[in-house]
């Protein structure tokens, strides 16, 4: 390893080194996450990480660690805090154990694309590969769900590796990255300087972007008569969203976003004609199959996005706007790339473009939306049936919050109505897993994402499934004193999973309901103030009640137990054939 | 319209590390590909590895894999190529009872014909090697078939380009940025 990390030290560029101190691993590491700007983390200790935790024991004055009660908790909240504040997120846990159960959190942040730096504890080098106690092969279990990962054996390699880290999970299109540190380089001394990774000769992570792509991608679109952009994760990773608001209003094109692209334009926007996708809006999905050009932002054209393949967007011509290459053709054939990063290239387009509006292309998007409306969401958002509907409480929630609350989904059902029904008038908003589809993702994202953005109103909107999955972190929420607002919204199902044995397995519900136990009662004993709604006379005021709450809060509404999520394509079927029910 | 699974030679260019020979066999794991052949060397540029990987894919998988594969932080460049495009051998070896080089003239024959190379020669055994084309390499190993071979192993591809490579120039600009 150390051969191996001497030749990198050629290969990479560094900020100037500052004066050189005799000091432990363990103690460079707490040092190297300083430097990185790192004032919370998330972890769990245990034997191969303990000289760690001592070392944070001395600078807890610097740098806050918060103790979940998983490490999976753990990489979610490092998850939440970088989806929200766009730095890197930090987890830390043990070997073993501790280690594989920050996967799935890594996992999703991969598919996701979610800056995130995980530090395990390894078991002492001479150990490795004995089948030592808590040893796993950590390196070798994360490398398919990590962007990058590495083991340093040696205390000297720990700067470089850590300052890797942090460059490569933040550059270019983000992700997560795991170091895996051996006990004994803890222990062991080296003289330790800082230098900032800023370049990796391997690795390119900024495709520059190409004005021949924009001019030829701006003639299209100005020749287009019913142009629809679908914007993804990549403005708000690009933090492009000036520029993207600036293309929709120059060019007068309607916007639809993936459920990650949420949030990048205010919901009020007129061009905003919403989300594309399986439980997305009726117009963008049916006109997706109408448009003459398809302008793909910062998006990879999911299967949840794209339904069949072979009957999407066949007439459009396709532009495609990523940060990443090999996005480019992976799932619909482009006629125009365009590579580089959204911010560049978004501004780029947005000056070549001519100023226009597609009022006639528009009214159509206008007449679905009434169809949509009158079939499905007015029953959501008002129903006249007695059970209470998830989509009002969203409206409840959207009301006390004015759209200015950042809304953490699980998966299922309820994200699916967050996700069509929250007002989000501000960006990084809509904090939830959307590649991997990760339940109790919601409960610690929620505590990350509202220590990263303490002047926020975070609203965590769960499903009583996903709920009992990582249900232990209350115990962070009491601990910490996170004020983070929390909404069950309990049908006593797996509601989603319900939902299709409903529509594709004649109604046999196998293994989708749950007795639950009394949510509010749990939660009171962590201390957290809640109550249950059953009645829809109930919920203005409970909702109201949570939003006014200095504290964090619980919130159980009692909703209908078989609605379902209308429009809906199901799965493998074509864009055009969205469901209204 | 299915497109024709052809014979690629992936060329990789990449720092040398130990975890990168784990990412790239899983790019093709996860697709399901079967990789025909896989050999890493160094390459023309001190501390360079190069990857040679034989594949049997249509020519949108072999350029999706080929993305895939440069998306790695550690991978320098990544290349695909077709049999014409590129200039390739392969290697192999024979271990056979020495008596019969004696016993069965017509072995000294199929080596002299093959251009086969004799290795060693002892009293037990003697071993043979040869390198060139799949063809040329099966046809000699159904020759001594005949006579019984008591070992018999065949390299992966190796491989270079009729077109340049130009990684010098790629690190070059890195260094010069």
């Amino acid at each position: 390893m150390l051969r191996i990390m001497k030749t990198q030290t050629i290969n990479n560029k560094q900020e100037v080194a500052s004066k050189t101190e005799r000091i432990t691993g363990s103690e460079a590491i707490i040092k190297c996450l300083i430097a990185e700007g790192v004032d919370i983390l998330y972890g769990y200790p245990g034997g191969a990480i303990m000289p760690v935790y001592d070392e944070l024991f001395k600078f807890q004055d610097q740098i806050h660690h918060v103790l979940t009660r998983h490490e999976q908790g753990a990489a979610h909240a490092a998850q939440g805090y970088a989806r929200i504040s766009g730095k890197v997120g930090v987890a830390m846990a043990t070997s073993g154990p501790g280690a594989t159960n920050l996967i799935t959190g890594i996992a999703d942040a991969q598919i996701d694309s979610t800056p995130v730096v995980c530090i395990t504890g390894q078991v002492p080098s001479h150990l490795l590969g004995s089948d030592a106690f808590q040893e796993t092969d950590i390196v070798g279990i994360s490398t398919p769900v990590t962007k990058w990962n590495c083991q340093v054996t040696k205390s000297e390699d720990i700067p470089e590796a850590i300052a890797k880290a942090f460059y490569i999970a933040k550059s270019g299109r983000p992700g997560p990255v795991l170091v895996d540190i051996t006990k004994d380089a803890q222990f062991g001394e080296l003289d330790f300087e800082y230098k900032k990774c800023t370049g990796i000769r391997s690795y390119s992570p900024v495709p520059k972007t190409k004005q021949l792509a924009i001019d030829a991608a701006a003639e299209l679109i100005n020749k287009a008569k019913k142009p629809l952009i679908v914007w993804g994760q990549g403005v708000i990773l690009g933090e492009a969203e000036t520029e993207l608001k600036t293309v929709v209003e120059k060019a007068g094109i309607p916007a639809a976003w993936t459920i990650l692209g949420a949030s990048a334009l205010p919901s009020t926007h007129p061009l905003n004609v919403g989300m594309v996708g399986m439980h997305g809006n009726y117009a963008p999905n049916k006109l997706t199959n109408e448009c003459d050009v398809l302008i793909a932002i910062g998006m990879r054209f999911d299967d949840r996005v794209t339904g069949d393949l072979n009957t999407y967007a066949k007439q459009a011509k396709i532009i495609h706007f990523d940060i990443d290459p090999a996005e480019i053709d992976k799932n619909v054939k482009t006629d125009i790339a365009v590579l580089g990063n959204s911010k560049e290239s978004l501004a780029m387009l947005a000056e070549a473009l001519t100023e226009n509006a597609h009022d006639s292309w528009l009214q159509e998007f206008k007449k679905l939306y009434d169809i949509e409306f009158e079939s499905v969401i007015n029953e959501d958002l008002n129903p006249t049936k007695e059970g209470l509907t998830m989509g009002e409480v969203l409206k409840q929630i959207n009301m006390e919050t004015k759209g200015n609350a950042a809304i953490v989904s699980d998966v299922g059902q309820h994200q699916m109505i967050a996700c069509r029904y929250a007002d989000f008038n501000i960006t990084k908003s809509n904090i939830t897993s959307g590649g991997l589809g990760t339940m109790g993702f919601a409960l610690p994202a929620a505590i990350g994402a509202k220590m990263g953005a303490p002047d926020r109103e975070v609203v965590a909107i769960i499903g009583d499934g996903g709920y009992q999955m990582n249900i232990q972190e209350l115990g962070t929420i009491f601990q910490t004193k996170v004020p983070v607002k929390i909404v069950v919204l309990n049908n006593e199902f797996l509601g989603m999973v319900r939902q299709w044995q409903q529509l594709f397995f004649d109604k046999r519900y196998a293994s989708t309901e749950m007795t639950n136990p009394d949510f509010v009662t749990i939660a009171k004993g962590y201390h957290i103030d809640g109550k249950r709604v059953t009645k829809r006379e109930e919920l203005a005021d409970a909702v109201k009640e949570m939003i006014a709450s200095k504290d964090s809060y619980f919130l159980e509404v009692c909703v209908e137990k078989e609605d379902n999520v209308f429009p809906m394509i199901p799965a493998g079927a074509s864009v055009s054939d969205v469901r209204l029910s | 319209m299915s497109e024709d699974i052809k014979t690629f030679t992936i060329s990789v260019y990449t720092e040398n590390n130990i975890g990168l020979l784990n990412r790239i066999s899983a790019i093709f794991q996860r697709r399901h590909i079967n990789i025909e052949s896989l050999t890493t060397s160094q390459s023309e540029i001190d501390g360079v590895n190069r990857f040679v990987i034989v594949v049997n894919v249509t020519k949108t998988n072999a350029e999706k894999i080929v993305k895939q594969i440069e998306k790695q932080v550690e991978t320098i460049k990544a290349y695909y190529h077709t049999n014409e495009e590129t200039i390739f051998t392969e290697s192999c070896m024979f271990k056979i009872k020495s008596e019969l080089l004696f016993d069965e003239p017509q072995i000294q024959n199929i080596i002299k014909e093959s251009n086969t190379r004799i290795v060693t020669v002892n009293k037990e055994f003697f071993v043979l090697e040869k390198s060139g084309r799949r063809h040329e390499i099966e046809s000699l190993r159904r020759d001594l078939n005949v006579f019984g071979i008591m070992q018999f192993v065949r390299s992966g591809r190796i491989a270079v380009t009729k077109e340049e490579m130009k990684i010098t120039e790629l690190l070059m600009a890195f260094n010069n940025q």
